[in-house]
């Protein structure tokens, strides 16, 4: 049975972790994610866990250990936030490129400088081409979700990668909403018994991690990696839909929100998109067409159902938390474009930058870009592609 | 030897055969040949102490010749060689000359 609790979005992941059980974890403490390690290092102290906990001196050195551990044979799993992540790049491409199921649940921050603690993907955005998994979440209830079919989506023998479940800074890591439990057996018998693959300490069967690979075989290693990302797909829709069976729940490669029928929409992560849906509701009662897609797997993309889920509409603005310095776009317009770009009849895209640094994001900012979209519908005119909202001139 | 496909590799280049070092002869790497001198050899060892890679063999426990199939060429054993009376035991050749 189920047990609805009022818990914050990081007070779901630390208790999902703690279902979890994971055989190792080394961490260190960064804001707004040192919240789930502070209770997951208590479940530790108090039994609740069996978790061996390794307390180090940086996240670069964090990673490194989660990496031994989970060469050596362990379920592992770490947690961190913006300068941290950055902190962990050199190790995430070891993690990914070795092959090691570690799980992370990423509390998005905006980076340095100038420094700020609050919500922004330039986080995620920095490491979206690691080689990680990559599975983002709106509120509390999926950051939970998120990082428990995590476990099974990574552990998978057809893929063996490592996941990052991204949730937003404070918006959600530090806010109480309504969020459902699952029994703790539950859990257990979802994610099952952790499998090791060619595990370090298997000392009847030595096996060498690390090796340098030259250009005779490079290539071939970086074309098998590639291949396994095309399976992750699968593995993941396979994942939500034993979730659905425990949980009620459904879970998707992404969420459309009265996207079927809609001429305009919306392309938004995380949090911003409860407060999407709701002016869309709104748009929707005055007889006007909008939806909304959220991504929920973001890596590897799934250009192809995406593009599907979006080729009918006229137009389309893409709300980014991040920007891609370089003159470029926001990284999820790149990827929506992508996914479009082989369509001779396709939407009108746009591109806004929003709540950078935990700026807010409101439903007025929404409907904004709902009035410019059903503008751009019309005319099919387009002012400027890509700018800024909620900022001062 | 036929290289394998990409579909043919161990998942994140895991190295399954324990001590399959022997198969990568790192003896052309070298640029410095080491020459042992017998005359000038006490039977002290360091040589194969310090060796990093095999390359001195011991037989009955005493010094023989090089594995110049797997010997880089550090120069660590003419290095650490005290010799006799000054002389070297180990002396470092240019591999052109
Ligand atoms: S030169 Fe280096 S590798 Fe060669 S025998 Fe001497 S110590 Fe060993
Ligand atoms: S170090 Fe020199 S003296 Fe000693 S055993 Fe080796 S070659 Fe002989």
């Amino acid at each position: 049975m189920a047990k609805t609790v009022a818990a914050t979005g990081n007070e779901a992941v630390a208790n999902a972790l703690r279902q979890v059980n994971p055989d190792v974890s080394a961490a260190y403490p960064i804001t707004p994610a040192t919240d789930i390690m502070q209770r997951f290092t208590s479940f530790v102290s108090n039994g609740k866990v069996k978790t061996e906990m390794i307390l180090v001196e940086s996240e670069h050195s964090a990673m490194s250990a989660c990496i031994g551990a989970s060469a050596a044979g362990g379920r592992v799993m770490t947690v961190t936030s913006s300068q941290g992540l950055a902190l962990m790049w050199e190790m995430l491409f070891i993690a990914s490129g070795l092959r090691l199921p570690i799980v992370m649940p990423v509390v998005n921050r905006a980076l340095s400088a100038p420094l700020n603690i609050h919500c922004d993907h330039s986080d995620a955005m920095g490491a979206r081409d690691s080689g990680w998994i990559q599975l983002w979440s709106e509120n509390g209830q999926e950051a939970y979700d998120n990082t428990i079919q995590a476990f099974l989506i990574g552990e998978h023998m057809d893929i063996r990668l490592p996941v990052m479940v991204c949730m937003d800074g404070f918006i959600i890591s530090h806010s109480i909403e309504r969020i459902e439990y699952l029994e703790d057996n539950e859990v257990k018998n979802f994610i099952g018994e952790f499998r090791q693959l060619n595990p370090l300490l298997d000392i009847e069967h030595p096996v060498s991690y690390g090796p340098l690979i030259l250009p005779d075989y490079y290539m071939e290693f970086r074309k098998a990696q590639d291949e396994v990302e095309s399976k992750v797909f699968r593995v993941v829709l396979d994942a939500a839909k034993d979730f659905e069976k425990i949980s009620g729940r459904k879970y998707g490669l992404f969420e459309t929100y009265r996207l079927d029928d809609a001429e305009i929409g919306l392309v938004i992560l995380n949090s911003a998109a409860g407060t999407s849906k709701d002016v869309i509701d709104e748009f929707r009662n005055r007889g006007i067409k909008a939806g909304l897609l959220k991504p929920r797997l973001y890596r590897p993309f799934p250009y192809k159902e995406t593009g599907e889920a979006l080729k009918h509409l006229k137009a389309v603005c893409v709300l980014d938390r991040a920007d891609a310095f370089g003159g470029s776009y926001g990284p999820l317009f790149i990827d929506i474009s992508t996914s479009l770009y082989t369509y001779s009849k396709k939407p009108i895209l746009i591109n806004k930058i929003y709540g950078l640094g935990g700026r807010d994001y409101l439903p007025e900012h929404a409907e904004l870009v709902l009035n410019e979209l059903t503008e751009i519908a019309k005319t099919e005119k387009v002012k400027t592609i890509k700018e800024y909202i909620g900022v001062r001139g | 030897m036929k290289l394998k496909g990409w579909g043919e590799l161990t998942p994140g280049a895991v190295i399954l055969e324990a001590g399959n070092a022997v198969e990568f002869k790192t003896g052309s790497w070298r640029s410095f040949r080491p020459i042992w001198k017998e005359e000038n050899c006490i039977q002290c060892l360091f040589c194969w102490l310090y060796c990093p890679d095999m390359a001195i063999k011991v037989k009955d426990g005493k010094r023989a010749e090089f594995d110049y199939d797997y010997c880089k060429g550090c120069g660590t054993c003419a290095l650490e060689c005290p010799g006799k009376k000054g002389q070297k035991a180990i002396v470092m050749v240019e591999e052109a000359k």
